[in-house]
This record gives structure tokens, sequence and C-alpha cells, in this order.
């Protein structure tokens, strides 16, 4: 009996939130020490899911043994166990941050909704048919809008109902589309449907609701209306769980719908989405230099890196995917740090005017530098996770001949770039308007760091980190 | 313990990590602090000498860890990598000396110090890399670690020239990225290699290798400030002196200049170079930048801004020496890297004296200076006579061989740039001297500062003056052993078939 | 008989865009959840009426168990969007959304 290999695992990563979640609402009075509990239970169980995952190969794992199509079925690749330890790495920093950040009065509502969330983001990248994915996707969409609401001020509650429509419309289109490939081929499950599924008009409908619905809910371009008021209006750890792992929640179901149950992608749509990804870009990049808050900005920011995500549609390589793939990562971990550093400066200054920052750079020396190294990975420059995913795209870029969409990933990464140092230079300079500080706590701007400077060592990790995403070729086999 | 492992990755680290302690560091502990400074620079030095030692003694220094699948991270000590180690490992030692002395009382020393390790670190890796990925790599970090010095003092027109250094840097950044890559589809190596490794490619992919040689050029142009890509360099003059100092006269220009001849090199092979046809314009580009950037300098009255043009055209010369195709010239190319670096340093240095002590800022507030400051302005000519290529200094032994290269490559117009361009520096630097020693003392000086029983403070003093003795010694005893003439020679023989 | 099926069906998609378009029209909040509603209930007709996929054999459960599942998700997003418009007005003093920029 070996306790690493023998445990389920992937149960182990759905009920720990789940029993926490319960947990904290229970004894609210000791939320943060039960949900940081939580967390490192959560780290720990996908450390071990990862050794078991790295000797024994991808797992499928049929819950309470009932098995398809009745029962519900677990599946672990190298695309779900990396959105697992992304969100469990990041899931802590986030847990250990917001154990200083929220006051007690808001702490007994954050933990129970943000371990419900954890448990929900779990499920979903664990599931293994599209219906149980649609499930865990309002399971996850609502806990974010609960989050989001938390704050109570009138921008944050408007935010949490535009985003809370949004998310149940983005749903339902995707269940129409469930419908229509049930009815089809009479399974749910994305393995049987990959082995059936063929080119047909209901098909192609089905296609067509269910990434019309996940576009709605990733916010590419033009369908990003609702994102930047609800990341922003969100406290400063919740917007940082949403552009890290919310948006990239639905992505990931896109990607595993796109790789497996759609048919030889269609052209047309795939240079569509390559399109809106390229529009996306360079909106969202001309949006956030224009912002004049910063955590408008970041989240202007997300939406545009969201838009690097689809260039790979219309690459279609494994290089391609496995370069966005490594590009989602890398932006889970930087966004995270950005977030975090600007909560702290807003926890400092209590504003987060770009202009009136007011000398950081010299106050919080500790979050500036975060901020900065999470910037490095965003804009893509070395060494960093962003700059190991664009060098990946760059060459599935030009390997593909379709020379344009280096013109869009060099201008983005220069946007970038302008963005981010127009916030570092403000904030070394002096502000016309001072304003009253307030400490921030230690732990806060620590944590910040830690996030940041794991995002810089993703650009040391590429051959791990590619090797890991190639468990139960999730891209299709590689040539070598 | 695998010494040819272990050495180059120990140099790069020797300044990353004292940076990093330097960072956390408090403000007040500055025994501490220049003790980590002094200590990390020493350190590289001696590293430097046992691995300068070795690679004449003909061992192999390489550090090689995985990056990508296909690409790792590589540090090589080939002779051409140990030219520019040296140069900045020695001139990092003496500019910290500096800088200790003159951000004596001035606030956010250990941010300061702490990103001045890493320029050095970034530097030190542009010079060991040995492939075209982790040239790029250090490359970039270099450009990200220079952005807060010039921003230091955190004046808005600190944080203008900043953004301005920012476009020009992170564009040209974009370029070699866009360059790189695509070279690496196309042959699936990037490892810098003695001749080139591309002169074995079908010659259906040879315009596709022009517009590569292009974008790499053009990205490696704007840190070598080549017209018109050198709009930063002057603008980033308001960094303290020694920023201005180390970095834009030798370091960033330096990487600049120094990844061309890679490419030119061990990247495309300079003869294959000269079969593809792109050696030409760059030697007019190089020429038109040395001509252009002498008659701006002619026009400044800011004493810094007059010294940022003259190391836009002097840096020029190196790009020049390599495009001329022909090994004289490439020694007279490669060894101004290092007697440019010397030369240039000097002037900043004494112009930084000249600023911290009596306030002096610009060329007309100079009349006289040389009998308050002799010792400064005794640097400050030798420096400026080298850079008119006065002999026995060194840039009289880059110009010569720079000179006969062209004759010998049958290049004979470029004798009329060396010419004109030694005019226009006489031009400039002349009527410096002149009223330094024999102008009138006005009386008072804009800002006079007590500074003790010198001129001005000793840290502030001794370092001109070596960099001075050294810009003597380079030129007379050029054709001694491990002189950076000697071991130019060395260099370019590998780089030409025989 | 694959007629009527085929109506229902028809019936659901029907009701799927009435809601869609109510969704966007109306500004109240209250009809908007409605309209979600409605869109949701569509959805279920279409699922219900697919189920008998093979004639004359009794229909598959399978979407009826998704049917419920999916009636049970869309009680608790109402619940929790009648809270939030609540709220909103509370805050607002009107349930509905202002189409401002965020600032």
């Amino acid at each position: 009996m070996n306790l690493i290999f023998d445990t389920h695992w992937v149960m182990m990563l759905i009920l720990l939130p789940l029993f926490g979640a319960v947990a904290c609402f229970l004894w609210s009075r000791q939320a943060v020490t039960l949900g940081l509990i939580t967390a490192v239970s959560v780290l720990l169980s996908v450390i071990a899911l990862t050794l078991q995952v790295l000797e024994q190969g991808t797992l499928r794992y049929a819950v309470g043994g009932w098995g398809a199509p009745l029962g519900i079925d677990l599946y672990v690749d190298g695309l779900s166990l990396l959105m697992l330890i992304v969100t469990a790495v990041v899931g802590v920093a986030i847990s250990v941050y917001s154990s200083a950040y929220f006051k007690p009065g808001k702490a007994k509502h954050y933990w129970p909704l943000w371990m419900f969330l954890w448990a929900a983001l779990n499920s979903l990248f664990l599931s293994a048919d599209i219906f149980n994915l649609y499930v865990t996707l309002e399971l996850m969409g609502l806990a974010a809008v609960a989050l989001v609401a938390l704050s109570g001020s009138a921008s944050a509650l408007a935010a949490a109902m535009r985003y809370l429509l949004i998310s149940l419309l983005g749903s339902l289109f995707y269940l129409m589309g469930v419908a229509l490939l049930y009815h089809a081929y009479g399974t749910v499950d994305i393995a049987l449907l990959a082995q059936q599924v063929e080119s047909s008009p209901a098909v192609w409908a089905a296609i067509g609701l269910m990434v019309t619905g996940l576009l709605l809910k990733i916010a590419l371009f033009p369908l990003h209306f609702w994102l930047p008021a609800a990341h922003s209006s969100a406290p400063a750890p919740v917007s940082a769980l949403l552009s890290a792992l919310v948006v990239k929640a639905s992505f990931y179901i896109l990607l595993r719908l796109w790789l497996d149950v759609f048919p030889e992608a269609n052209l047309a749509l795939s240079y569509l989405l390559g399109l809106l990804g390229a529009s996306a870009i360079i909106w969202g990049g001309i949006q956030a230099l224009y912002q004049t808050r910063l955590k408008l900005l970041i989240a202007y920011s997300t939406v545009m890196q969201i838009g690097y995500l689809f260039l790979a549609f219309p690459l279609a390589s494994i290089i391609g995917w496995k370069a966005v793939f490594y590009l989602l990562l890398s932006h889970a971990i930087a966004k995270t740090a950005m977030f975090m550093a600007a909560g702290n400066i807003l926890f400092y200054g209590g504003h987060d005017q770009i202009a009136d920052l007011d000398r950081v750079a010299q106050r919080l020396p500790i979050t500036l530098t975060a901020f900065g190294l999470a910037g490095i990975s965003l804009m893509g420059l070395p060494p960093s996770g962003g700059f190991i995913a664009k060098w990946l795209l760059l060459e599935a870029i030009i390997l593909s001949g379709q020379w344009w969409w280096a013109i869009i990933l060099i201008a983005g990464g220069l946007l970038t770039g302008a963005y981010v140092f127009k916030v570092i230079g403000f904030a070394f300079t002096q502000a016309e308007v001072p304003h009253e500080p307030r400490m921030v706590p230690k732990r806060m701007e620590w944590v910040t760091l830690t996030v940041a400077v794991l995002a810089i060592m993703l650009g040391f990790m590429a051959p791990q980190l590619l090797a890991l995403m190639d468990l139960g070729a999730p891209f299709g086999e590689t040539m070598s | 313990m695998n010494w040819a492992f272990w050495l180059p990755l120990l140099i790069v680290l020797s300044s990353l990590l004292a940076a990093l302690v330097i960072f956390i560091l408090p403000e007040e502990k500055t025994k501490t602090r220049i003790g980590l400074n002094i200590g990390a620079a020493l350190l590289k030095i001696v590293l430097v000498a046992i691995m300068l030692w070795g690679v004449h003694s003909g061992y192999q220094f390489e550090t090689r860890l995985p990056l990508l699948p296909g690409l790792e991270l590589v540090l090589r000590a080939d002779t051409l990598a140990m030219l520019f180690v040296a140069l900045s490992a020695g001139l990092w030692l003496l500019t910290t000396v500096y800088a200790i002395g003159y951000l004596e009382d001035s606030p956010h020393r250990s941010r300061f110090f702490g990103f001045f390790g890493l320029c050095v670190t970034a530097t030190v890796g542009v010079a060991l890399a040995g492939n075209l990925i982790t040239f790029l790599l250090f490359y970039e970090l270099l450009t990200l670690a220079t952005y807060p010095l010039i921003i230091h003092r955190g004046t808005e027109a600190a944080r203008k020239a900043g953004r301005t250094y920012l476009i020009y840097t992170l564009a040209g950044g974009a370029l070699l990225l866009i360059g790189t890559v695509w070279l690496y589809t196309l042959t699936g190596t990037l490892e810098f290699t003695a001749r080139g490794f591309l002169s074995t490619l079908d010659s259906m992919h040879h315009p596709a290798l022009i517009i590569i040689f292009v974008l790499l050029i053009t990205g490696l142009g704007v840190k070598a400030a080549l017209f018109p890509l050198h709009g930063w360099l002057p603008q980033a003059m308001v960094a303290p002196a020694p920023v201005s100092a180390l970095l834009h006269a030798v370091a960033v220009v330096k990487a600049g200049a120094f990844g061309i001849i890679r490419v030119i090199y061990d990247v495309f092979g300079i003869e294959f170079s000269a079969s593809l046809g792109v050696t030409l314009p760059l030697a007019i580009v190089a020429s038109v930048t040395i001509i252009y950037a002498s008659v701006r300098a002619l026009f400044q009255d800011d004493l810094k801004r007059r010294l940022a043009f003259s190391t836009v055209s002097q840096v020029s010369y190196i790009t020049l020496g390599v495009a001329i195709v022909g090994p004289l010239a490439t020694i007279g190319g490669i060894v101004h890297l290092v007697h440019q670096g010397v030369m240039k340093i000097t002037l900043f240095f004494c112009a930084g004296n000249l600023a911290e002590t009596l306030g002096i800022h610009k060329v007309s507030e100079m009349s006289g200076v040389g009998r308050r400051m002799p010792w400064t302005m005794a640097a400050f000519t030798i420096g400026a006579f080298g850079m008119i290529g006065a002999p026995p200094l060194a840039g009289f032994i880059s110009k010569w061989y720079l000179g006969l290269g062209a004759l010998q490559a049958g290049q004979d117009w470029v004798i009329f740039v060396l010419a004109g361009s030694t005019l226009l520096n006489a031009a400039y630097f002349l009527p410096i001297l002149y009223a330094a020693w024999f102008g009138k003392s006005t009386g008072s000086w804009p800002n006079e500062r007590n500074i003790g029983r010198y001129e001005t403070s000793l840290a502030l003093l001794i370092p001109p003056v070596i960099t001075a003795i050294l810009a003597v010694l380079l030129g007379l005893l050029a054709s001694v052993p491990f002189s950076p003439l000697e071991w130019t020679r060395l260099i370019t023989s590998l780089e030409y078939t025989p | 008989m694959i007629n009527t099926i085929f109506l229902y069906a028809l019936a659901g998609v029907g009701l799927f865009s009435l809601g869609l378009y109510a969704l966007i029209v109306h500004a109240h909040l209250l009809r908007k959840i409605l309209a979600i509603n409605i869109m949701g209930s569509g959805v279920f007709l279409v699922l219900v009426s697919l189920a008998d996929r093979t004639q004359g054999i009794a229909p598959d459960p399978v979407p009826h168990a998704m049917v419920i599942t999916g009636i049970v998700v869309a009680v608790s997003a109402t619940a929790l969007a009648l809270t939030l418009m609540l709220r909103v007005r509370s805050e607002t003093g009107q349930a509905e959304l202002l189409e401002e920029p965020p600032k």
C-alpha cells in the first residue's frame, strides 16, 4: 500500500475545498485559519497527484464507480494537471494574501465563497464530459459573481449583476450546444465524442453555440465589455482570481473542445478567432494605455492577453498550442502578482490613480519590484515565462508562414511595455497631491513578490513544463 | 568542482548575487554596501583574470543550462568574449569606486547600486553569451536594468528620458527577437561559431537571410546608436555621472556594437556576409553616423551631451571596422571596443567631477578650470587627445588599423571618413582644452563645494587618473602580450579563412 | 411522430430566442432575470424533446437527469440574481444597470 500512488487524489482535489467552504461557513471566526489549512492541503494533494500521474500516466476515474453514461468520469492529462497546479499555486498565494487583506466582517463571506470557487475550478479541470463542464462552469460563475459583489459598493454590485447576466447567458448558449451534440451522438463523454463527431449541420450549430457562449465568458474582443468593470471593482485578491483563473477556465473548455471534440476545425472559424484575438491585443493594449486607474489598466491588460491565446487557432500546430498554453500559465501567475501589487498600492495610498502614485518606488519597493517583474513577463521579455511563450508562438507563426500575426505579437509586446513602464515611471516621480498613507501588512507585500519571482522563474522551467504538457498528448502526437 | 562549467557562471553570478543582497540592504548600512560592491568587483576581476589565463593556455570554459527543448543557455569564454568581459570587469571596479564617491550623500543608494550590479551582470552575460538566444536574454536584461538608473533622480525630465530610452530599446529588442526566431526556424541552431554557421544554407534562403541580417543589425543598432537610431543616447544623459560613464559610454552602446561583431563574424561569417552584399551598406551607415554625430557634437554646449554625440560617433568606428571586410580593419574595429571604452569613461568621469565639485555642466563655463582642477583636466586632456587619435595614445592605434584595413580592402573612401572625423573631433575637443587651460577664470564657479585637501574627493579623482594612464599605456604598449591589440590579432586570426 | 418531437424542439429554440431578445431590449433587471429563465426553459425543452432518439423504445433517461441538474443550477442562479438585484436597487435607487463607462 503506497500512500501517494493509491490514494484517489482527484477526489481529494474536489472534496477538500468543498469541505473547506462548509467549514469556513460554519466556523466563520476561524475562517482564515481553516481557509489556509485547506489551501495548503489542496496544494499538497496536487503535488501528490502530479507524482501519481508522472508514475502511472494519464488517469481516468469514475466517481462512485458508476461510469458513463449516467455516472461522472474524471480525467487527468497534462493539460488538466497543469491547470490544477497553477490553480493550486495561485490559490495558496491568494489565500495567504487574503488572510491579511480582508477585515473580519468581509472575511467571513470571502472564505466560503473562495473555497467554493476553488472546488468548482478543480472539478471543471477534471471533468471528462461536456455536461459536467457545464455544471462546473455555472458553479464557478456563481461563486465568482458573489465574490465580485463582495465589496458592496454600487459600482461593484452593478458590475457583479452585469457579470452574472453575461455568465448565465454564456452558459445557456453552451448548454444548447451540449443538447445538440447529445442528440446527434447520444453521449457527452469527450473521449467518445472525439471518436464519433463528424462534420454535419447539427454539429456546426452546436459548435457555433458553444463557441459563442464560451467567448462571452472568456471575454474575447468584442465580447469583453463586461470584464474591465467586473475585474477592477472587485477586491484585489478577487480580481487576481478572476483574471488569473476564472477566464482561463472557460478558455480551457474551449481548448478541450477544439482539440478533441470539434471535427477538423473549420479554417474560416479559426481565422476569425485569430482575427478577434489580434483585435483584442491591439484594442486592449491601447485601452490599457489610456486608463488613469491602475486596476482598470490591469483589467484591460487581461483583455489584451486573452487575445494572445487565440493566435494559436489559425496556426493549428502543436508548438502553437503549447505556446499559448504556456502563455496562459505565465499570464495566470504574472497577473496574480500584478493585481496583488495594485491591491497593495490601493491599500497604501487609498487610491489607484496612476499619475498620483507618488514615489511608490521609494515607499513600497517590494511591491513595485513585484509589479515590474510581473510586467516583464507580460511584455514577454527574457527571462520570464512570458518570454518562453512569446518565443514559441513566434516560432509557430514563422513556421506556419502566416507572418502577419508576428506583427501583432510584436506590437502587443510594445504596447504592454508602454503601459507597464508608464506605471513604473509615475511610481518614481512625486505626485502633486500627497495622500495619507496606510501601512501595508508585510505578508501582503512579500507574497506579491514571491508570485512575481515565480513568473520570472517560469522562464527557466520550460523543459519540465513542456514535457508535462505532452502527458496524454492533448495537442496531438509530436513527430520527434 | 568542474571549473570549465562553473567559472563562466560564477563570473555572471558574482555581480548578480551582490546586486540582490544590496537591494535588500537598509539604506544606512553604508559600510556593508561599500564592502559588498568593492568585494564583488574585485572577485569578478580575479575570476576574469583566471579565465583570461585559462583561455590563453587553451582551456575551454563553457556553461550549458537547458532553456527550451533544443535550445540552451550557453555561457562560453572565447577570445572575443574575453576582450569584452575583461573590459567590463575592469571598468566596473573603477566606476564603483567613483560612484561611491559620487553618490555619497544622495538617497536611494541601495536601489542605485543594486541596478548597477544588475547592469554589469547583463553586460558580462552579453559578453559571454555562446548563442544568440543567450545573447538576447542578457541584452534585454541590460535594457531593463538601465531604465531605473536613468529615471533614478525621479524628475519629470528623467521620466521622459527613460520613456524615450525604452521606446528605442524595446522596439530594437523586438526586431532582434523576430530575427533570432526566424533564424532558428531556418537553421535549428543559434550557436556562435567562428566564421559563421549560415554559409552552408541553401541559396534559396539568401533573401530571407538578408532580411534577418537587417532585422538583427537594426535591433542591435539601437543600442550601438547607429544613425538614425541614436536619439535616446543624448537624452539619457540626465542619469547620474557614473551611469553615463559606465553604461552609456561603455556597457550599453558596447553591447550593441559587440552584438554587431557577433552577428557578422560568428553567425553570418564575415566572408559570407560580404558575399550577401550586406557589409558595404553597413559601412556606409556607420560612416554617416561618424560624420553626422561629430557635426552635432560641435554645437552642444552641455558638456555631457557633447560627449554623448562623441560616443555615437566613436562607437560607429567599431561597426565600420567590422563592416570593412579585411583582417586589419577588423583588428582596428574590435580593438576600438576597448580603447574607446577606456578613453570615453575618462572623459565622463572628468565631466562628473566638474559637475559635482564646481557645478559646471556647460562647455561655456569651463574657462580656466584647468588651474582649479589640474588633475581632472589633465586626465580629460589625455582622453580628448586619444579620441582625436593623436599618437601614441590608444585612439591612434585604432585609427591606424582602420585606415590600413580600408586600404587593404580597397575601400579607399573610408580614409576620408577617418580624416574628416579626426578634424571634427579636434574641432569639438580642442576649444574645450584651450579654454580650460589658457582661458581666463571667471572667478567664481556656478556651484562650488569644498571637498577637502585635494581638488575633489579621492574617490572621484583616482578613477579618471587611472583610466587616463591606461589610455596612454594601451597605446604605448600595444604590442605587449595580453594587450588588447595582441588579443584582437588572435581573435581576428580565427575569423578569416587562411 | 418525429414531427411532434421536432415541434417541441422548435418551440424550445423559439423560447430561447425570445428570451435572448427580451434580455437585450429590457433594461429592468427583473425582466432580464426572467428573460434568462425563459432562455433556460427553452434549452431544457430542447434537451427533453430530443431525448426520444430511438423510436418505439423508452426515451433516453440521461437528458432528463441533465435537465433536473440544470433546473437546480437555474434556481440557485436566479436566487443569486434576485438578491443582487435587490442590493443594486437599495444602493442606487433603481433596479437597472446604467450604461456608464467604468471610471
